[in-house]
Parts: C-alpha cells; sequence; structure tokens
C-alpha cells in the first residue's frame, strides 16, 4: 500500500484539504469522497466525455487524471456551473431544445460546451461539433446537442450586446 | 478500472527528477499529460511503482520562435500549439497536425514531449518531427544530449532515450514552402488508419525539396528518404508522386489490426501521401 | 371535430396534454448535475463488488486460491461458484429457458466470463484483490463460428451434453439450442420452385452491443434487522427483477424493493439479469451490509447482453413483373455460451417472423437454429423489439437483392407490393396481425421530399463521371420502409419467466387538483415523466404541470413489465389512459352531483364537466377533485383514484419510410452521409419535440451499427473491440443532421391510437445506411456485402469489383 498524500483542492469555489492514495482518480475524488456526483464515469479510457470538468481554465476528462497529479488544482464541475436560482445559458437551453435524454452525458456536455463557448463565443455549427467530439452520447444523435449550443451562443452573444 | 498503487513524486526542477530516476530505475517513469500512460496504468498494463510528475518543471514549457528556428518544450500540449498565432504563421503544419489528434480534451492535456517521447506507433508527432528533420533534447545523469528524430525511434515503443533521461524539448528549422499533414482514421479519437506529414520548397516551378514521412504503418515512424528524392527537380506531376509514393510503400511495414487487413492499409496509405503531396504542392 | 372557441383553446393549451412539444420535467435535474445513478448512491458501511474474469474463452478451472486476496487487508469476502453452490446459487435460470454460470462452476465458455466475486472496502482494495485471486486454467478448444459449433465434436456445455430436449423442443447436436419454425414449408419450398425469378442470398447481421453510456450496476442492501433486502440497479424491468430475486433468494416478495433509480440509457442492455446482480445481492445476505457492484466498459462490452449474431438465408420469389410470392428464411442465430435472449417466452427468437416486413407476402417460412458458442450470452433487442431489427434488414436486404435480381427499381419494386391501406388489419403469413398503416402514402410523401427521381438521375451522372475517370467519389442512395411489431404484448401469447406482458398505471388525484400517477415501466431516457403527464393531462384535464410521473420502485409502483421493445406507450401509456377514463367516469358522477344533474346530463369539456346545453353551468376537474376528498356524495367514495392494468389486444405496428444520400470515397471506403430523410408514423404522437429527439437519437445508433460498430473476436475467442477506440461510437463530428416527418395513422386498437417510436429509427436506419452502401456499389455488379460498413469493408468490395484499377 503506498503512502497517503496530502492533497488541496479547490472544487466550486470551496477548498478541501484531506489525505488521498495518489492513485485515486480525480472523478472519484468528486464523486465518492466530495459527493459530487454531477461528473460520471462512461469509458474510463478518456473517450467518451462524462466526466469532463473544468481544471485550471481547461476541460479534462477526471477519469484520467489522478488526484495526485490534479492536487493544487482549482476545478468547476456542473455543480458550480450554475444554481436553481441562476442557472447557466447553456442548462436552460438544454432544456429548451431537448438537447438530453437520459442525462448520464449531460453535465459532462455542458461543462464541456461553457469551455468552447468561452474560447469561442460564436462558433459555427461545424465547430460546435468539433469542438464538442470529445464528448459521446447514446441518446440524442447530438443534433439537438448542437442545437442548443448554438443557441446558447447566440443568447449569451446577444446579452453582452445589450450589456454593452 | 483502477490503477496498481503507486508513490507519486513532483519535483520543481530538472535535476529532481534526474536523481528520482537515478534512484528508482526502471521502477519509475515520468509523466506529462498522462494521457498515453494512465490509461496502460488503468488496465494495468504498465506497473509504475514511482510516478514522477513532470507539471511543475517550468523549463520544460513554452513555445520559443527565433527567425524560423523553433524550439518546443517537452510540456506543450496540443492545445498550445493549436492556440500560439505565432507558430501558426512559422510552422503551421504543427497546428494542421494537432488538430487531428484525439479531441479538445485531451489536446489540453496531451504535450508534445508525451507524444513524441513514447514511441508509440500510432502517436502523430513522431512522423511529423521527422519529416520536419527535428531535434529532440535529452538529458541525462550525464548532462544533455541531442537525437535526430529520424534517427530517436528503434521499435514500437523502444526509443534512442535512456531510461534514466528526460525528454525535455523538440527544436526544428521551420520550412517554407507547402505543407499538409493528412490523416485517415476511423472517427475523432482514433489512430490514424494512415497518416502522412509532407514539406515541400518550390523553385522555378519545380520541387527544390521534399520531406516525407508517414505515420502507424510500421513500428515506427516512417520518414522515406527516396519518397522526398522522388519529388526533387520534378513538377510534383502525376508520375512523380506515383513515384514518391511507390518509394514510401516499400519503406512501409504495416500489420493488420481492427482498422483493416495489410493491402488495405497499404493502398490508403498511397492514397493519403498522394493527397498530402498534392496539397502541400497546391501550398507551395 | 368540431372547432374549439378561443376559451376552449386556451385551456386546452394550458393543459400541456397530448400533441404538444411540452419541455421535459426531467431536465431540471440533469442539466444541474443532479440526475441520481445507480453509481451515485453511496451508503454506511457500503462494500463494493468486482469480478475475476476469464481470461479465456474456453477452459477447465483446475483450481481457484483466493487465499492471498483474503489477506489483503479490507477484503472481506472473495465469492466463488463453490459458495454459491450450497444456495443453489451458482447457476441462474435465464430468460430463455436456460440456466446461466452466475461464477464459473468447473469451466469457462467465453472470454470476459464471471470467476470470483471480490467484496472489500473500497472500489481500490477490491481491484487490487482481483489481481491476487489464483486460477489455474487449463485451455479447451475454442469455437467462436457457429456453423462449426454444429460440426464439432467438441461439447460446450457438459452440464446438457446428453439432453435432447431443450426449452423450446428437440436439439439436434450438443452445442444446438433450439430449431424454431414458423410458416409453411412444403408450400413455400413449391412457391420458390415455380418462381418466375428467385433471390437468394445469405446476410450476416454482424454482433454488436447496446452500450448506453453508463454501464450496468447494483447496490444490494440487506437489513438483517427486519428482513428487508433492497435493490438499486440499473434495472429496465424492476418488478420482473423482484420476482426472480424472491425465487432465487427464496427471500419472500414483499421483503424485496428493487429500485431503478435514473438510468444512464439502456437500449436493451439493462433487460437482462446479470451475474454481477445476483453476487452484489448475495454479498449483502453474506455480510449483512451494502454491496455495490458497478462494472467497468470493458466488463459491459465482454459479458453483459450482446445483439444481433444472426446468419440469415432468404431465398424470395417473384413474378416477371416483380410481385412477390413467397419468401423463405434460415437463421443460424450464435446465443453464445448460454441462452439468454431476452424475449417472451414463447418466441424463442423474438419476433424475427415480422421478417415478411411491410409486404404482401402470400407463402412464408422462417426457421431458426439456435447454437451456443465460446461467446458471451445475451442476444438482447438493442434499441428494437425482440429481433426486429434483424427481420427488417432481412427483408430490406433481401428486396434490394430481388431487385437486382428483376433489373427493377428498388423503390417501384417496394411499391408494388406494399401491404395497401384496405388489407389491414392484415393477416401476414407467418401469424401476425398488423393493425394499421398506410404505406403507399408514406412512401410516395418520402420520395417526393428527396426527389428521388433527380436522386437517380444525379446517382447515374456520378456513376459515368466515375468511369471517365473524373471522379473517385460514387453515390449510393439507401432505401428502407419497416414495419415494425412492438408494445408486448398480449398476455395470451407474451410472457416473461411466465408473467404476462401487460402494463399499468395508478393514479391518485389530490384534494387540490394535482397528482401522482406510478407505472410499472421505467424511463432511461425516453421521458416518460414528461410524456405520461401529458396523456392524463387529456384524458383527465388537469395540467400536465401538475401530474408527477414516478416509476421503478417496486414499493411503490404497481406491477409492470418494464420498458424495452418500445413497450412503454403502447402497454403502460394506454394502461394511463385507461386509468385516466376511470378517474374521469367516477369525476362526471361528482359533478353531476354538485351540478344536480344526472350524470348523463353532463359532458366532457376538456378540463372539465358542463351541463348539456348549458355550458356557464360547469365543474373543473379541480373543482370535482376537492368535492372528492371534502363532501359526502351519496353512493360514491370519498377520494378519486384509479388504477388499470391493461393488457392490450394486439401489438402495435408502427412504420416509416427513410432515405440515406451517401457518397463513397472508393479509394479509401470512407462514407459522407449526405443527407438522411426520416418519415416515422408512431400513429398517435404525444410529444412531437421528443419524437423526434428517439428518431435523431435511434438513426445515430442505427449509424453506428451498420456503419463500424461491433463485438469482434478472434479465433481463440478474443474479444478484439473491448474499448471505445476500437468499439465505434460515433461522436458530434461523425453524425450528419437529419430530416424528420411523419404521417399519423393511430391505431385502432389503442386507447389513444399511439403505436410507439423510440425503436423505429434503429429498426429502419440500420437497413437504410447498409442500403446506401450496397447500393452505390449496384451499378457494378455488387449483390450483397455484409455490414459493418467500415473504411477496409467498403474498400474490400471497390477492390473485389475491380475499382482499384
Amino acid at each position: 500500500m503506498s503512502n497517503k498524500m496530502h492533497i488541496n483542492l479547490t472544487v466550486n469555489g470551496e477548498a478541501h484539504e484531506f489525505l488521498a492514495e495518489p492513485r485515486e482518480l480525480l472523478i472519484y475524488t468528486l464523486r465518492e469522497r466530495l459527493n459530487i456526483t454531477g461528473p460520471h464515469i462512461g469509458c474510463e479510457t478518456s473517450h467518451c466525455g462524462a466526466c469532463t470538468v473544468t481544471l485550471n481554465g481547461k476541460s479534462v476528462k477526471a477519469c484520467t487524471m489522478f488526484i495526485a497529479q490534479a492536487n493544487g488544482a482549482d476545478v468547476t464541475t456542473i455543480e458550480g456551473i450554475g444554481s436553481p436560482d441562476n442557472l447557466h445559458v447553456l442548462q436552460k437551453s438544454f432544456r429548451e431544445h431537448h438537447g438530453l435524454q437520459c442525462g448520464y452525458c449531460t453535465p459532462g456536455m455542458i461543462t464541456r460546451a461553457s469551455k468552447l463557448l468561452e474560447e469561442n463565443p460564436n462558433p459555427t455549427e461545424e465547430e460546435v461539433r468539433f469542438g464538442m467530439a470529445g464528448n459521446m452520447c447514446r441518446c440524442t444523435g447530438y443534433q439537438n446537442i448542437v442545437k442548443s449550443i448554438l443557441a446558447a451562443a447566440s443568447e449569451m452573444n446577444a446579452a453582452k450586446e445589450a450589456a454593452e | 478500472m483502477i490503477p496498481a498503487p503507486f508513490d507519486y513524486h513532483r519535483p520543481s526542477d530538472l535535476k529532481g527528477v534526474l536523481a528520482l530516476l537515478q534512484e528508482h530505475g526502471d521502477e519509475a517513469r515520468v509523466i506529462a499529460g498522462g494521457h498515453s500512460l494512465i490509461p496502460m496504468m488503468k488496465l494495468r498494463m504498465a506497473e509504475v511503482p514511482h510516478l514522477i510528475d513532470l507539471q511543475s518543471i517550468d523549463s520544460l514549457k513554452g513555445i520559443s520562435i527565433a527567425g524560423t528556428k523553433v524550439t518546443i518544450g517537452a510540456l506543450v500540449t496540443q492545445h498550445d500549439i493549436i492556440d500560439h498565432p505565432e507558430l501558426g504563421r512559422v510552422a503551421p503544419i504543427l497546428k494542421e497536425t494537432s488538430l487531428q489528434i484525439a479531441d479538445p480534451q485531451v489536446r489540453y492535456m496531451g504535450t508534445v514531449g508525451g507524444n513524441v517521447a513514447n514511441g508509440d506507433p500510432g502517436n502523430d508527432m513522431p512522423g511529423l518531427m521527422q519529416c520536419l528533420d527535428a531535434t529532440i533534447h535529452l538529458i541525462g545523469p550525464n548532462g544533455t544530449r541531442e537525437v535526430a528524430a529520424r534517427d530517436y525511434y528503434e521499435a514500437a515503443y523502444m526509443t534512442a532515450r535512456d531510461d534514466g533521461e528526460v525528454l525535455t524539448a523538440i527544436s526544428f528549422d521551420a520550412p517554407a514552402g507547402g505543407y499538409a499533414y493528412e490523416k485517415q482514421k476511423r472517427k475523432i479519437g482514433d489512430y490514424a488508419t494512415a497518416a502522412a506529414a509532407v514539406t515541400i520548397q518550390k523553385a522555378g516551378g519545380k520541387v527544390a525539396s521534399a520531406s516525407i514521412a508517414m505515420t502507424n504503418l510500421s513500428d515506427t515512424p516512417v520518414w522515406s528518404e527516396a519518397a522526398g528524392a522522388a519529388l526533387e527537380g520534378t513538377t510534383c506531376d502525376a508520375a512523380a508522386i506515383k513515384a514518391a509514393v511507390a518509394a514510401m510503400l516499400d519503406d512501409i511495414d504495416p500489420t493488420e489490426d481492427n482498422r483493416g487487413p495489410v493491402a488495405f492499409k497499404r493502398h490508403v496509405a498511397g492514397i493519403i501521401l498522394t493527397r498530402a503531396i498534392t496539397r502541400a504542392w497546391d501550398r507551395a | 371535430m368540431k372547432d374549439l372557441t378561443d376559451d376552449q383553446k386556451e385551456r386546452s393549451a394550458n393543459l400541456k396534454g397530448m400533441g404538444c412539444s411540452r419541455k421535459r420535467v426531467e431536465d431540471a435535474r440533469f442539466t444541474q448535475g443532479k440526475g441520481n445513478y445507480v453509481d451515485d448512491i453511496k451508503l454506511p458501511g457500503m462494500l463494493h463488488g468486482d469480478f475475476v474474469r476469464s481470461p479465456y474463452a474456453h477452459a477447465r478451472i483446475k483450481s481457484i486460491d483466493v487465499s492471498k486476496a483474503m489477506a489483503l487487508d479490507g477484503v472481506v469476502a472473495v465469492l466463488t461458484a463453490a459458495d454459491l453452490a450450497p444456495l443453489s446459487l451458482h447457476w441462474m435460470p435465464t430468460l430463455a429457458g436456460d440456466k446461466q454460470m452466475v461464477l464459473a462452476d468447473g469451466k469457462v465458455l467465453f472470454q470476459g466470463q464471471e470467476v470470483a466475486f471480490v467484496v472489500a472496502k473500497n472500489r481500490f482494495i477490491a481491484a487490487d484483490a482481483v489481481e491476487l485471486v489464483e486460477v489455474d486454467y487449463e485451455e479447451l478448444p475454442v469455437i467462436v463460428d457457429p456453423f462449426e459449433a454444429l460440426q464439432s465434436d467438441v461439447v460446450l456445455r457438459e452440464d446438457i451434453a446428453d439432453k435432447k430436449e431443450g426449452a423450446h423442443g428437440p436439439r439436434k447436436h450438443h452445442n444446438h439450442i433450439f430449431t424454431w419454425e414458423v410458416g409453411q414449408e412444403a408450400e413455400t419450398n413449391d412457391v420458390i420452385s415455380n418462381a418466375d425469378v428467385v433471390a437468394t442470398e445469405t446476410v450476416y447481421y454482424h454482433r454488436t452491443h447496446p452500450c448506453p453510456l453508463e454501464t450496468c450496476g447494483s447496490v444490494a442492501s440487506m437489513d438483517k434487522v427486519n428482513g428487508k433486502l433492497t435493490v438499486w440497479g440499473t434495472f429496465q424491468a424492476p418488478h420482473v427483477v423482484r420476482t426472480v430475486a424472491s425465487l432465487l433468494s427464496g427471500i419472500e416478495e414483499h421483503n424485496i424493493r428493487v429500485i431503478s433509480p435514473d438510468i444512464g440509457g439502456g437500449f436493451g442492455n439493462k433487460v437482462g439479469v446479470y451475474p454481477g446482480y445476483v453476487c452484489s445481492i448475495v454479498a449483502s445476505i453474506v455480510t449483512g451490509v451494502p454491496v455495490k457492484w458497478i462494472e467497468d466498459r470493458m466488463e459491459n462490452l465482454m459479458s453483459t447482453s450482446f445483439a444481433r449474431d444472426y446468419w440469415m438465408t432468404g431465398k424470395i420469389a417473384a413474378t416477371k413483373e416483380g410481385k412477390i410470392t413467397g419468401l423463405h428464411c434460415h437463421v443460424t442465430a450464435d446465443h453464445g455460451a448460454f441462452d439468454a435472449c431476452a424475449d417472451p417466452t414463447k418466441f424463442p427468437a423474438g419476433f424475427m417472423n415480422i421478417c415478411t416486413g411491410s409486404y404482401d407476402i402470400p407463402t412464408a417460412y422462417l426457421a431458426v437454429d439456435g447454437v451456443y458458442t465460446n461467446k458471451a450470452p445475451g442476444g438482447v433487442a438493442y434499441r428494437c423489439s425482440f429481433r426486429v431489427t434483424e427481420a427488417v434488414y432481412f427483408i430490406e436486404r433481401m428486396i434490394e437483392v430481388l431487385a437486382i435480381e428483376l433489373n427493377m427499381d428498388a423503390a417501384e419494386l417496394r411499391r408494388i407490393n406494399f401491404i395497401k391501406k384496405e388489407q389491414f388489419p392484415y393477416q401476414s403469413a407467418l401469424g401476425w396481425e398488423y393493425d394499421s398503416g398506410d404505406y403507399h402514402t408514406a412512401w410516395d410523401k418520402a420520395l417526393k421530399a428527396v426527389d428521388y427521381e433527380g436522386l437517380r438521375k444525379e446517382q447515374a451522372d456520378r456513376i459515368e463521371a466515375f468511369k471517365r475517370g473524373e471522379t473517385r467519389s460514387l453515390m449510393g442512395i439507401g432505401l428502407s420502409f419497416f414495419t415494425e411489431i412492438v408494445g408486448a404484448g398480449p398476455v395470451k401469447n407474451c410472457d416473461i419467466l411466465g408473467m404476462g406482458m401487460f402494463d399499468s398505471c395508478e393514479i391518485r388525484i389530490h384534494p387540490t387538483g394535482s397528482a401522482i400517477a406510478r407505472l410499472g415501466t421505467i424511463s432511461q431516457g425516453q421521458g416518460h415523466a414528461t410524456t405520461f403527464a401529458q396523456i392524463l393531462a387529456s384524458e383527465i384535464g388537469l395540467p400536465a404541470d401538475s401530474i408527477t410521473i414516478e416509476e421503478g420502485d417496486t414499493d411503490t409502483a404497481p406491477y409492470g413489465l418494464g420498458t424495452y421493445g418500445s413497450r412503454s406507450t403502447p402497454v403502460a401509456g394506454a394502461a394511463t389512459a385507461m386509468a385516466g377514463r376511470k378517474i374521469r367516469a367516477k369525476a362526471q358522477m361528482i359533478a353531476a352531483y354538485l351540478l344536480e344533474v344526472h350524470d348523463n346530463d353532463v359532458e366532457w369539456d376538456i378540463d372539465r364537466f358542463v351541463v348539456k346545453g348549458a355550458p356557464e353551468r360547469f365543474k373543473t376537474m379541480k373543482e370535482i377533485a376537492y368535492a372528492a376528498y371534502n363532501q359526502a356524495i351519496p353512493g360514491v367514495e370519498p377520494g378519486l383514484e384509479a388504477v388499470s392494468y391493461y393488457d392490450p389486444p394486439n401489438m402495435t405496428y408502427p412504420f416509416g419510410a427513410y432515405v440515406c444520400v451517401m457518397d463513397i470515397d472508393v479509394d479509401t471506403g470512407v462514407q459522407t452521409i449526405r443527407k438522411f430523410y426520416a418519415l416515422d408514423d408512431c400513429g398517435t404522437r404525444i410529444n412531437p419535440m421528443i419524437i423526434e429527439g428517439q428518431v435523431h437519437g435511434g438513426l445515430t445508433e442505427a449509424l453506428a451499427v451498420a456503419l463500424g460498430q461491433e463485438i469482434a473476436y478472434d479465433k481463440m475467442g478474443n474479444v478484439k473491440t473491448g474499448t471505445f477506440m476500437d468499439f465505434f461510437l460515433p461522436t458530434a463530428w461523425e453524425v450528419p443532421n437529419y430530416i424528420t416527418d411523419h404521417t399519423v395513422t393511430p391505431s385502432p386498437h389503442h386507447p389513444i391510437g399511439a403505436k410507439g417510436v423510440g425503436e423505429s429509427p434503429h429498426v429502419g436506419g440500420v437497413p437504410c445506411f447498409s442500403n446506401a452502401v450496397n447500393d452505390a456499389f449496384r451499378a457494378f455488379g455488387l449483390r450483397h456485402t455484409h455490414m459493418p460498413h467500415d473504411h477496409w469493408r467498403i474498400w474490400q468490395t471497390a477492390n473485389k469489383l475491380g475499382l482499384h484499377g
């Protein structure tokens, strides 16, 4: 048995300190240690993106990162993207445009989409499809996911313009 | 999929990395983005009692460009490359290649160093670096040394890097002229069925020089000197391209896998290379 | 129907009943990461289970040594077949009348088979302990080919080697499971031998896997104090699981509570009962604490429920003019190591006998031989009703091959053979009664929408250009017209382990005019909480937003057979409507009492009962609900509740017309979907938004299967496609936009005319994509090429046809 490490991790703005085996995967830290169960496990080989979180400003697959590597990091999950009283535009848009069915991929999808729109606030359909290609969905065929993201981009841009 | 336990080290300088490698020998592996190594550890196909994380080694980060001389630190990610406008101007083939690797999340984590260092025949950067005649910078207990990318790969997962050494950077002289990275794969996230990196310099309407390498068609990347030579002095017409393809097909040795049988791979290699040459010539 | 007044329109719209694209009530949770899936469940003291699995496809187990694993700190138990044998739980019955090892008993029969179950304090220790269990195997000859299995001396199932009779009749060979025959063999052979034209082809539908994004898993919690067992799991049929668990464990059914929480996609994967479920339950009973088992993706692809693996040989006979006169089909069905197919008991090959398709074929015969091999058991209906995808793929390929034989256009050949509108209800030669359809209208609409003639002209031009050397790209036009058979089913001929395939709904109206309805089904993404409330809103006149739908908890929901085979809307949806009508009948009595008129003097008006001829005198359902709890009404019990168990009189038969336009790069085998048009007729449409979403998803799963998704084995029985690197799940990048369309032909026997839709796009989509690939090469002499049509297989087709020069 390896030695446990002292870990500092900020998740959704909240600081956590704990001892963990270095091999603990970030997805298990979130889901089992911190009870943040929005990110899911789909493939465990970094293909499906159900476990996507934002870590130090990057979209990453939490199934392919040891907690030791994430020590000191700042993580945002779906739980930190919006709140019941203040939903993210994407959270509303996915509902409005039927961008989800079983809901299992949805937290990873929305978390990834939020980063995509940060980097490219006005994407084409092709750019959305390419930028979301690290997230698999078995239910929707992606058509309404793409629609949800494009609609969210328009709405966010309109809001930005109105504010300026 | 749970890896075996290991001890984790995050040294803050290369000296620390080398000391750990010395201390633990083949029980230690360095990790950068981890997107090759972690899946192997999770499947328990790689046992790594000591994992040495390079993330705090600042000297391995960053892209420096001096004229046409480009140096890319081992920890530079594919995302960093895509997101670097100056590199995009000086050596656009890097961005073109990086966009064809894996998916956005993986490109945020996957590093050039990891892609180049491991000798995984499926990785795209090794073939590209051979095409560019890049130099691989290593540091070890006996100091630094440089190895040409074209001499670095010995067999699948076997390279010129000693176990005690760390890959620190890749440098190359960015070629002017046309370029193309062409890749056929089954879907996003797949390795290449066949991929080709091509650069062509044009002078007086003819090919002045050309460099051609291919990926995932042998147990190492394949830079074919003869393929490049077949184009030189020609107008890159159909006959010249055919000769270049023939030369490359002599040098590759694909194996059957889920992507298809050998005959298919050889055929596709020829098609992909033809397309890459044509595109590079159009851009030259 | 008379036009509604503005007031009626407004009241109707407020209900958000049937026919509107109501936004989903489920989404608030899912978009905020507040779904509750099995792996989210965490109980105090919970242990984790993990399997030791066989690396070999066929081997004798000489010994299992668990001592090193038991010695690891944190390991609580390691179960093997020897531990389960005293409880008679080392084997379990399958849904198909066979039995299956829970843990390997003396030998293993497929790679990935469960050998031992490790129970530890956490999943990390469990994984470490799995590595420490030492199993001594003696390798045996491996058979992965069903035809070889029927010739081989190698006995796969030693436990039943000398049994001449199986659950479905005589066995011909020690690796043979059953022969299932339907139709008229002699007459069919006669028609075929005297026909003008006969097309013969063997069509292989490769082995694949439903692969929902969430894998299978369970959490079992045995409370030894009060003797109650609670099991949360990825169950598409929770009530059946409760009954099976009771029969297996001997715990009385009222002491077992099975809960299907949110399910991350099912597609048939979560119909079966798996060793992991059983082991988590046994482990919890043994240890007295909760035990969780969650399979990883490789385990999922290797062990729980493959789909298809049908070798289908057809002969189709026709007149010179193209009128089909007979169909003969023989299937060699590879069932793997155990016959664990999830079909109604009397249908060992599911509803494969829908293979006459949408066509008026007077004479037909089907025979299916089930065979054991060294592959994983399963045979589930992957996004289809029991083997309907196989049947539709078969007939839609045979039609194309016949069109080639007749030198006819395949669209025209379909048209002249469709069952005509006036022939419904239609008795098929293989024993089904199709409820309703208007195939010609749908077909004409589809062909017009895509400009079929224009496409054929463009294709002809492309072929000429190809021949002239101007392009290396060919164009394929994929056609398919499908008829599904869903909504199993009448209890008289459909049961699972003896339980009739009815379904149920129980409604309670609350005094203030809101309601809760519970059903025997369980949503896995289909949006039941949204759509069943819409059915009820239309039936009982309370807003859908005031109706909670609850499923999946056997302690609270009425008994039902679950969600698969597109049966939720046809069966539980019908139960919902019927229960709603019971509510309305009682409400009518209450309204009449309150309005001081005779029961027959009031009539229903959207959300209220009004006095006939005096519409200003009315009682709304909200008012009636309040009265039901607060007013003593002579002769009427207080309260407003109803329950309905619905046994459908027949299946429903959704249909559709699909067209795919595909470009194929002859040199690389790369296919590109340029256009996909899907017309679906699912009868009455409850929520168009959700229907469209189902169609998009089903088509994408069809694309995956047709173009690359397979569970492939090498000769040693090793699974070659165990991760998402090789098991093809398309991303947003590989998937096109789909054009959706519809016609509406209600089911005459269903209370609201709805037929079900979730699986249609998969059933119709697979042949459509496959036909497009085949069609692209028709001009060059191709009759048929097997799926999956991935790059190398398409390339190989072109190569064999001499198209690489």
